[in-house]
Formats: C-alpha cells, structure tokens, sequence
C-alpha cells in the first residue's frame, strides 16, 4: 500500500521556514547550472545560426577559420566555376569570396580594445548569406569605401553609430548602415566591399569563398572534386558545421566548467536537503512508527520520504529554471577563442536544457532524500512508539 | 570556561547534522578559494612582467604583421635598450587541439637576454642558440608531455602548413611565481627560412615587436616616438607596455570572469542558507533548555553567546577544513590544466576574504536563534515541545 502522495506534499508545508530555507539552496544551485548551459547555448546558437546546410565554404587547407586561410584569385577563379552551384534568378552563380581580418577597436566606455571581425563582402554575399537584414540606413555601395556594422557592433563598440567614419588600414569607412542577422554572429561584424578592403590592408587574397549548392546532397561530390584537384589546397566544409567548429573551444570551456562548479555547488545544495530531511524524520519518529502499526511497509515509508525530498528538488529546480529563463533578455560578450574576436550572444535556453536542469535538480533530491529515508524506513515500531 | 565546553556539547548533539553542515562549509570555502585562485592566476601572467618591454606590433590589429626592416629603426629610439621579434607559429603537437600550448618564433639571439625571467642554464642555452632547428619550452609544458633535453618534437602548422621538426634543446623556468612556463619557442630564422620557400610574399615579416628601455617611467614617451614614427607607412605600429598588451589582452574574457567571481559569491549564499537551516533546527529543538537556562537566571548575552559560539565554531570548523582540502584540489586542478597555468598561488586577499565570508556566515546565522532565545519568555519555552 501507498503512502498518499499528498503526505508528503503536506508534511513540506509544515515547517516552512526549514522547507523554504533548503527549496532557496536547490534554486540558487539550479540557476547556476542552467546559466551556464544556457551561456554555452547561446554561444553556439549565435554561430549554428550563421552558417546554412545548403551552403559549403572553402577555406585554405589546415587553417580552421577564415582569419587564418587565404585563397587566392587564381583559386577562386576555379572555385566559380564549379557546376554544382546553384543560380540565382538571374542566372548569376550563387558564390562569392570574402575577405575576413581584424582589427581592435575599443568597447564603449573602457580603454581596452577588443578584436572585431571586418569582412570584406561581394555583391553574391547578401544572396548567399540569407537573414541580412538592413535596419537604419542602407546597404554599402560597392567600389566605394563603405561600411555597414552588425547591431551587436554599434551598441557595444565606440565610435560606431550610422554616419560614423573609422579609419582602418589606412583608409577612412563611413557607416551606411547597420544590420541584423537573426542573432547570428554576422551581427558581431563589421562589412565592406572585399575589393575594398584588399588594397586597404595589403592583402590581395580571399579568406574564404562560400557558395550555395544545387543540392546539399551534392556535398560530398563536390568536396572530393575540390579536394583532388592538384591546383588546390583547400578544406571544403559544410557551412553550418564549419560555424559548429567555431564555437567549439569558448562552448566547451565554458560547458567545462561551468559543469564542475555545478557539481560542487550542488553537493551544498544535497547536504542542505539531507540535514532537513534528516530532520523531519527525527522529528516524525511518532508519526512513522504509528504508520507502520497501520500496516505501511517499509518500501512505502522510504518512497513517501524520498517523494519529499523530491519534491523540494522539483520545487526548486522549477523556481531556479524561471529565474534563469530571465536571463535570456540579457546579452553577453566575450572573446570567441576559435575566431579570436569579440561575439555578442545571449542566453538560451533550450527544451534540451530543461530537461537536464531537471533532471540534474532530482538527482540532487534524490541523493539528499535517500540515507534520510533509510533511517526513516528501520524505525522500529515498539521502541518509537514507547518514546517519550 | 563552563561555556565552552557547553558549545562543544551542544554542536557535537546532533553529531550527523553538525557534520553534514561542517561538511557543506568546508565545499563552499573549498569552491570560493579555488574559483578566486584560479582568477587570480589567470591574470598573474600579466603581473609579472616588468615595466621596462614594449610591445609594438600593427595598429590593425594583431593578426597584421609588421617588417623586419622596423627593428634597426625602433633600435635608434632614444631611451631602446634592445629590439627582439617573435612570429604566433601556432603549431599542434601531435596535430591534436587539445595539446594546445603558446608556441612562437623569436629572434634575434637576445632574445632571451630580454626576456630575464625565463631562466635557462647556461650550456642549454648556449646548445639552443648553436642549432638551427632548436627549441626551448617551459617546465610546465615539459612536465605535461613528460619531454627530455634533446627530444624531437614535431609540431603541425595551422598558420604555416606542413610538419614542422624541433629538436628540443633547453628547458626555463620562471625566476618567481606567476611567471609563465608554457610557451614553447624557437629560432625566427628556422620559421622565415621555410616561408621564403612556400610563400615568399610574406617572408621578412614579424608578427610583434619587444622592445626593451632603459627606464620605465619614459614609456610614454617612448611608445609615443615609436608610433609616430611609422605613421603613414602601410604598416603603423601601436605600442604598449608588454602589461598592458597582455592585461588588455586577457580583458577579453572580462565577461567570462566576472560570472565567475559572480558564483564564488553565490556559493557563500548557497552555504548561508544550510547553516542557517541548522542552527535554526537546533534553537527550536532547545526552547525548553533556553528557559530553564533563563530561569536559573542566566541573561540574554550568555544564551547569545551560547548560539553564537556554536554557530561560529561550527563555521570555523568548516572554514579550516575547506582551507586544508584547497591544497590537493589545487593541485588535482593544475595537472587537468597544464596547458594554460603555470601554477597557483593563492592570494593573501582570497584567504582574508574567506575568513571574512565564513564568519559573517556563522555570524548571520545565529540572528534568527538569537533572536527567538532572547525573546522567549520562561513559561512559554518551558510549554514548548521540542
């Protein structure tokens, strides 16, 4: 026979502060653990969110990004004309090389100058690239010395605004526009005309050339083509998981370690749980041994405690989760390790990471309630019974 | 005297739940200092460097490259005591990323006269400049690999493609703490020598300049002269103090660290709340004991004193405990993390505020019991059923 559920959600309510005290542990453990899983989301999202399945981009072989690669005209020229790109509706090869350096510009308000990715973009970029949209101003003019900047750019770096002029490689940019980019990292960048930008910075070299496919299933084909061709050194990804690559280090630092400070404050959090446990079983020493005299069985009186103590991980986890899922209004900006400049993301919280805070919340439950409801289910009847 | 020893009777009462709790604030200091430790280390690369290097390097920004042909004129600067160049060489070893460490071309022969922290033997460094292919690496980087003076290491280029052979020829270590020992360097020359061959476009080029002067306080001016001087060429320079570069570097995790330093607080609460529970556990269960105390006559500060004390002793338990378990953790910590520290200390400031945290907590969790004590009147306490 059960024990009623309802047993252990009243026996919660019948020392609050105790109860109040240990449910406030388990939130404060929760948020933290989903912050975190929700920062290295975030992260992630960001630059997924940049790159596309029907897209592969050509970077120099063994360099991981774009900063690094290098592609020269000549292999450009090749890359254009592969078959299996799509055409635009005009009949135009959906392809284009970009150019990616950095340059440092200082944040707003700090004398401390961070790196901001500057990519040099051609016509075929805003077909290619899709989710760009122009939110003040206008879209650059190619063959002149324009910039338009990522949102991300202008709310956090200075001297940024529509209007502005920023001098870089030796050449004076006036902002025409500012963008969006669906919160993809595009935002975290700067965009200029690549015919620009090459004589500006010395370097007459693509860093990349992206294109989109007929077909993604044609991937494969078109990377061993690519591949074996002896005038090449490339590496041909696809583009969405070339971007997954680029989140790779920052993400797994941050999951890292993130993850062990959860555990070690989560075992505060369990020793909270299991002292008001403890406790309350103490403290019910009367009350179990008079049900066990009413025929409970052992196993029903461990469930009922350890449902207690679940419950306080529930509670809290629930209560923890909320508070958490509040940051999702709040953006965060830090060096991204792959790509060596600066990215703007947010918070975000995913089904994925519900299910985990939750489960990470019961587990701490669980451990907490268990030894308490061992005790609570060896009470022996006779001599609790005569106590006191 | 009498009122310790009943302290030490009350706390060891319920002795599970005093252990549990002690338990839980020895986690919570453990977490608090290793968490500050291990921001502390993160910037003390940057505190020891001496305020007499430069670093000048594109005012691009890193990535961009400078001339060779810069040094002889950053030498005829007034107050330049030395000129030394390197190159981010970015190699793998074992062509794995996660065998990351800093690995990096430098020049000229002097280099390592520049660079006087990085203490090297004599007759290692004397075979290291003698080799072409040679290469020095710190103690920590060593230790992680388990190299040995005159091992080849090959390393695969990620910036510059191909294998890249060493052999390695001298091992530093830092003349003080904090003084990092992961880098892994070798001759400017050897890397030049293999780009003049792939990609003659790019040889002569250095990635940064380090300039040594003969007095810090001129480092304004300096670094000023420095920078005007390539004004207007395709490759202007910006210049810095080598603390500064490397501050402004590490800033840009500024975000990252601050959500740490956020934590290390929120354990505190975290661990507040558990001894709170606690004492407040052992006040209820002792209304009836408070008023017989009461009524033999004993006054509101002996019974504050009573709760405070074990509250503070229970506290201090956990605090020293979490202290002693630091060491191994700490420990445990740098051998996951090789490559990126080269060792903790822990700061004085960590263990003062630790101190501070676990007394306010022991502090603060005695109000609540102090409190009800203190306005508990006799015959109600002595109604009370625990």
């Amino acid at each position: 026979m059960m024990v009623p559920l309802k047993y252990s959600l009243r026996s919660l309510l019948a020392r609050r502060m105790t109860m109040g005290l240990t449910v406030f542990g388990v939130v404060l453990v929760v948020f933290v653990f989903a912050a975190v899983l929700m920062l290295a989301n975030g992260l992630k999202e960001a630059l997924v969110a940049s790159g596309s399945d029907e897209n592969a981009i050509v970077i120099r072989e063994s360099s991981n990004t774009e900063i690094q690669s290098f592609i020269t005209h000549y292999q450009a020229g090749v890359i254009q004309t592969i078959p299996e790109i799509a055409l635009d509706p005009s009949g135009n090869p959906m392809v284009v090389g970009e150019q990616v350096v950095l340059i440092n510009k200082n944040r707003k308000g700090t004398n401390t100058p961070a790196n901001i990715m500057v990519r040099g973009i051609g016509p075929m970029s805003l077909s290619v690239h899709m989710g760009i949209n122009i939110t003040a101003g206008r879209m650059l003019e190619f063959g002149k010395t324009e910039i338009i900047v990522g949102n991300r750019i202008r709310d956090r770096f200075e001297g940024c605004e529509l209007g502005n002029i920023i001098t870089f490689g030796m050449t004076d940019w006036t902002i025409v526009g500012v963008f969006e980019a669906d919160g993809s990292s595009f935002e975290s960048e700067i965009w200029g005309d690549a015919n620009q930008s090459m004589p500006a910075f010395g370097r007459p070299v693509f860093s990349s050339m992206t294109f989109h496919m007929k077909d993604p299933a044609l991937f494969a084909q078109i990377r061993d083509n690519l591949k074996a061709d002896p005038r090449m050194t490339v590496e041909v990804k696809r583009e969405k998981q070339y971007y997954d690559e680029q989140s790779r280090t920052t993400a797994t630092f941050i999951s890292v370690l993130g993850v062990v400070i959860s555990i070690v404050f989560s075992l505060g959090a369990i020793i909270g749980a299991m002292i008001t446990m403890y406790s309350a079983v103490a403290n019910r020493t009367i009350e179990i041994a008079t049900m066990r005299a009413l025929g409970f069985k052992r196993r029903s009186i461990l469930l009922a405690f350890l449902l207690e103590s679940i419950s306080i991980s529930i509670i809290g986890g629930a209560l923890g989760l909320l508070a958490a899922s509040l940051l999702q209004a709040v953006n965060i900006s830090t060096i991204n390790w792959d790509t060596f400049s600066d990215l703007t993301f947010r918070f975000n919280l995913s089904p994925q990471i519900i299910v985990t805070v939750m489960i990470f919340s019961v587990s701490m439950g669980l451990l907490g309630g268990f030894l308490p409801a061992v005790r609570a289910s060896r009470i022996k009847i006779v001599e609790a019974l005569r106590s006191e | 005297m009498w009122g310790f020893r009943l302290i030490m009777r009350n706390a060891t009462r319920h002795k599970l739940r005093t252990f549990l709790t002690i338990l839980g604030l020895a986690i919570a200091t453990l977490a608090f200092i290793v968490i500050r430790t291990l921001i502390s280390s993160y910037y003390a690369s940057a505190e020891v460097i001496p305020p007499d290097r430069l670093i000048t390097r594109n005012s691009v920004s890193i990535i961009f490259d400078l001339p060779l042909a810069y040094k002889e004129k950053i030498e005829r600067v007034d107050g330049v005591l030395d000129v030394g160049y390197g190159n981010w060489f970015g190699g793998l070893y074992n062509n794995d990323p996660r065998n990351f460490f800093p690995n990096y071309a430098v020049g000229p022969d002097k280099y390592l006269d520049i660079y006087s922290e990085y203490l090297l033997p004599p007759d290692q460094k004397e075979q290291y400049l003698r080799e072409k292919n040679a290469a020095v690496a710190g103690q920590s980087v060593v230790n992680r690999f388990g190299w040995k003076v005159g091992d080849p290491i090959r390393l695969t280029g990620q910036i510059f493609p191909g294998d890249w052979d060493f052999v390695l020829r001298g091992i530093y270590k830092g003349s003080e703490p904090g003084v990092d020992e992961t880098s892994f360097i070798f001759h400017w020359e050897y890397l030049d020598e293999r780009i003049r061959e792939m990609f003659p476009e790019i040889a002569g080029r250095v990635g940064w300049y380090v300039v040594k002067i003969a007095d810090p306080s001129q480092a304004p001016v300096i670094s000023a002269t420095i920078d005007e001087f390539f004004k207007n060429s395709p490759a202007e320079t910006l210049t810095e103090t080598e603390k500064s570069f490397s501050l402004g570097f590490l800033a840009q995790m500024d975000t990252l660290i601050l959500g740490l330093r956020i934590m290390s607080y929120m354990i505190i609460g975290v661990i507040l709340l558990v001894l709170v529970n606690t004492m407040a556990m052992s006040a209820r269960e002792r209304m009836t004991e408070y008023a017989v105390l009461k009524t033999l006559g004993f006054r509101p500060f002996h019974l504050i004193g009573l709760i405070l004390g074990e509250s503070l002793l229970i506290a201090f338990s956990g605090g020293v405990m979490g202290l002693l378990l630091t060491f191994p953790a700490l420990d445990a910590i740098s051998r996951m993390l090789q490559g990126f520290f080269s060792g903790f200390v822990i700061q004085d400031l960590t263990i003062i505020l630790a101190a501070g945290f676990v007394s306010l907590v022991g502090l603060l969790a005695s109000v609540f019991p102090v409190y009800r004590a203190v306005k508990l009147t006799i015959v109600e306490g002595l109604r009370s059923v625990g």
